[in-house]
């Protein structure tokens, strides 16, 4: 798709400097003259969101990272050290934990919308196995993250979390040792994790790279789920096309992220966070952040530990299988009629995992809970494979061109 | 698109059925009130703190709470304007008065203790010179204040914790201690508290009207109490409150702009693709 280069370069530097390092061409044929279907809606602006969110997040990570010190005895002092008396050390933290939110909430825009549209579907397999790889280490970066403010949430999540392990059979246990550098959480987890939390998103930004190399290579979907078959007709340049219409997406979102950062920071985060963890103690009531909600209602919706785990790791795993689990040859649910119900039903059912995630524990709530747990599992392995073969699908466009001409005929 | 709404609206009407039925199920069993929220004027948008509450905060805490909580917090920072403002010479003869342990040993090699100074933090209470000291003679130690504000919570509930996004409620602090301050309503037992979760509190009755004489002719009522003092924690909690909402303020009126001449951009450039 993005084809050999059309760069001409213009000086005689840039000319010299091209037969040794062809990175402005690279730029140009990516950036600049890359056709983009002419199609696209805004929901395929949380790409671009998501890139930000990286960069915004890398940015201020590393400026906190020069103020705060990891160990058990001086991480929470050290975060409260940036918060009174570095110079805009407050809002450093807030665009950094507030920004975790957002990147997630633009992922999960990304997700869901690669899934109505099919986007997982031939030929962008690996573009989509990349993602969810991605997807898995943003929730490891972020999981690791939390901990680092060393709050009486952070110690809970970090036990919680790394006690999963346990659930292996026979070594589980030294699993779990190996993972803390002790017997239980404490000053050489919290120094790991900082490590981590600072190496991987280097690793997001490699299999970003690629990610975006699988896109390029492809091409992007798009709403009508028919491939490119005239570049003349079915797109445009991605600049200045794509680019401008990124970059108000991106503007529109950065005013909620701001609204969130500014007026409500403390919102997402939890007020158990805000006392210094104390392994005596534990908070009456253990949440994660509200992104890793839905796994965590599924993890106690089922009663025995390891197959929970497995559930756990299961219903993220389930989603690098997409473009096999989903048999049929039609792309976008709009000319899928009961997929576009059932997929509405699975975004209810994380919706309502989330929230369940969120609450105490109750017989009505592991009910629910795995009623919803029920229609995640099913959407993904029974759904998806036999719509392919019930479904009557409606007739899709011949090419993208002809999708927008019949959109746009009864305006005229 | 009236399509897309309809296959939505099935799916949506089944969840909200469900999670109003968990809601219902999960609220029946719970006997706990929920702290009434005062007014703040450090509430919404435009909020910012009362200046003379906070002198009268900080009084209330110097006079009744630091008998046992600590405020781990710099004297300095009780000079900002947009906090207590109190005037540096104030705040440098208010550091004196405390006497603070120095960080390194002396030529002889002890530890010795002299005046404060704006740049140290508060001491702890002498009663209570470490958390143990505390849970010895109260069996629980008392949390420090420095950011209690940030750390209270209560279930906000549903649908209320969505709204809260829009109307910028953050003052679940300031409103579970003066809730606790007013909850202790069994006279005969002076560690029942109506807003602590269980009802069953480690800390008696802190405050009662008249304990502290306030100096510019405030009424020393209980009411008044729990607002100054509830004002200050949320202060202590979170000092850059003020400057946090005048920029967060610019920031959003300049991304609304931006974002309009961003339309604007994109439509002219589009123009010409249809």
């Amino acid at each position: 798709m993005s084809g050999t280069s059309t760069y001409v370069p213009k000086s005689a530097f840039a000319r010299w400097f091209e037969s040794r390092l062809p990175i402005a061409g690279l730029v140009h044929s990516s950036f600049i003259a890359y056709p983009t279907p002419r199609n696209l809606n805004y929901m395929w602006t949380f790409g671009a969101i998501l890139s930000f969110m990286l960069g915004a997040q890398i940015a201020t990570g590393v400026i906190l990272a020069m103020h705060y010190v990891p160990s058990a005895t001086m991480a929470f002092a050290s975060v409260d050290h940036i918060m009174r008396d570095v110079d805009y050390g407050w809002m450093i933290r807030y665009l950094h934990s507030n920004g975790a939110s957002f990147f997630f909430f633009a992922v999960y825009m990304h997700i869901f919308r690669g899934i109505y549209y099919g986007s997982y579907k031939a030929p962008r397999e690996v573009l989509w196995i990349l993602g969810v790889i991605i997807y898995l280490l943003m929730m490891a970066t972020a999981f690791m993250g939390y901990v680092l403010p060393w709050g009486m949430m952070s110690f809970a999540g970090a036990t919680v979390i790394t006690n999963l392990f346990t659930a292996i059979p026979l070594v589980g246990v030294s699993i779990s040792h190996w993972l803390w550098g002790g017997y239980a959480v404490g000053d050489p987890t919290l120094n790991r994790f900082f490590a981590l939390h600072y190496l991987l998103p280097f690793m997001i930004v490699g299999v970003v790279v690629l990610h975006v190399w699988a896109l390029h290579v492809a091409g992007q979907n798009n709403p009508d789920g028919v491939e490119v078959k005239n570049v003349e007709r079915d797109t445009v340049a991605f600049t200045p096309y794509a680019t401008i219409k990124d970059v108000f997406g991106l503007s529109v979102f950065l005013i909620f992220y701001a609204w969130f950062t500014f007026f409500i920071p403390l919102y997402l985060l939890d007020p158990d966070n805000s006392t210094i963890a104390n392994p005596l103690v534990t908070p009456a009531h253990i949440v994660p952040e509200w992104y890793l909600l839905p796994f965590y209602a599924i993890l106690r919706a089922i009663p025995n530990k390891l197959v929970g785990v497995i559930a756990l790791f299961g219903a993220i795993a389930l989603l690098a299988f997409l473009p096999w689990l989903d048999t049929s040859p039609v792309k976008s649910a709009k000319y899928r009629p009961l997929f576009r119900f059932f997929f509405w039903i699975f975004v209810v059912c994380c919706v309502g995992l989330g929230y369940l995630g969120s609450q105490e524990v109750s017989d009505q709530t592991t009910l629910v809970a795995r009623i919803l747990a029920i229609g995640y599992f099913g959407f993904l392995l029974i759904v998806l494979p036999l719509l392919g073969l019930i479904e009557k699908t409606k007739p899709i466009p011949a090419s993208i061109a002809d999708a927008v001409l019949v959109k746009a005929a009864p305006a005229e | 698109m009236r399509r897309f709404k309809t296959s939505f609206a099935v799916p949506a009407a089944l969840a909200l059925m469900i999670t109003a039925g968990a809601v219902v199920l999960a609220e029946a069993e719970d006997d706990q009130p929920n702290p009434p929220q005062q007014s703040w004027s450090f509430y919404g948008v435009f909020g910012k703190y009362d200046q003379a509450e906070l002198q009268r905060g900080f009084q209330v805490y110097k006079e009744v709470c630091s008998t046992c909580h600590r405020l781990s917090i710099p004297f300095r920072t009780l000079a900002d304007p947009d906090g207590p403002g109190y005037s540096v010479a104030q705040v440098k003869a208010l550091a004196a008065s405390y006497q603070v342990e120095n960080a390194e040993p002396n030529d002889k090699g002890e530890m010795f203790k002299r005046p404060g100074t704006p740049a140290d933090i508060f001491p702890p209470p002498d009663a209570f010179p470490n958390d143990a000291a505390a849970v010895a003679a109260m069996g629980k130690a008392p949390p420090d204040m420095a950011l209690i504000a940030k750390s209270l919570k209560y279930e906000r509930g549903f649908p209320t914790f969505i709204f809260d996004i829009f109307t910028t409620y953050q003052e679940m602090g300031p409103d579970y201690v003066y809730a606790i301050l007013n909850g202790y309503t069994k006279k005969d037992d002076p560690q029942w508290n109506l807003y602590y979760p269980g009802h069953k509190i480690a800390m008696p009755q802190p405050i009662e009207d008249g304990r502290v004489k306030y100096d510019d002719g405030t009424p020393g009522t209980l009411a008044n109490y729990s607002k100054d003092i509830g004002s200050f924690l949320m202060w202590a909690s979170e000092p850059t409150l003020v400057e946090r909402k005048k920029i967060g303020f610019r920031a959003i009126i300049f991304l609304i702009v931006l974002s309009s001449l961003l339309y604007l951009t994109k439509k002219k450039i589009w123009a010409d693709a249809h």
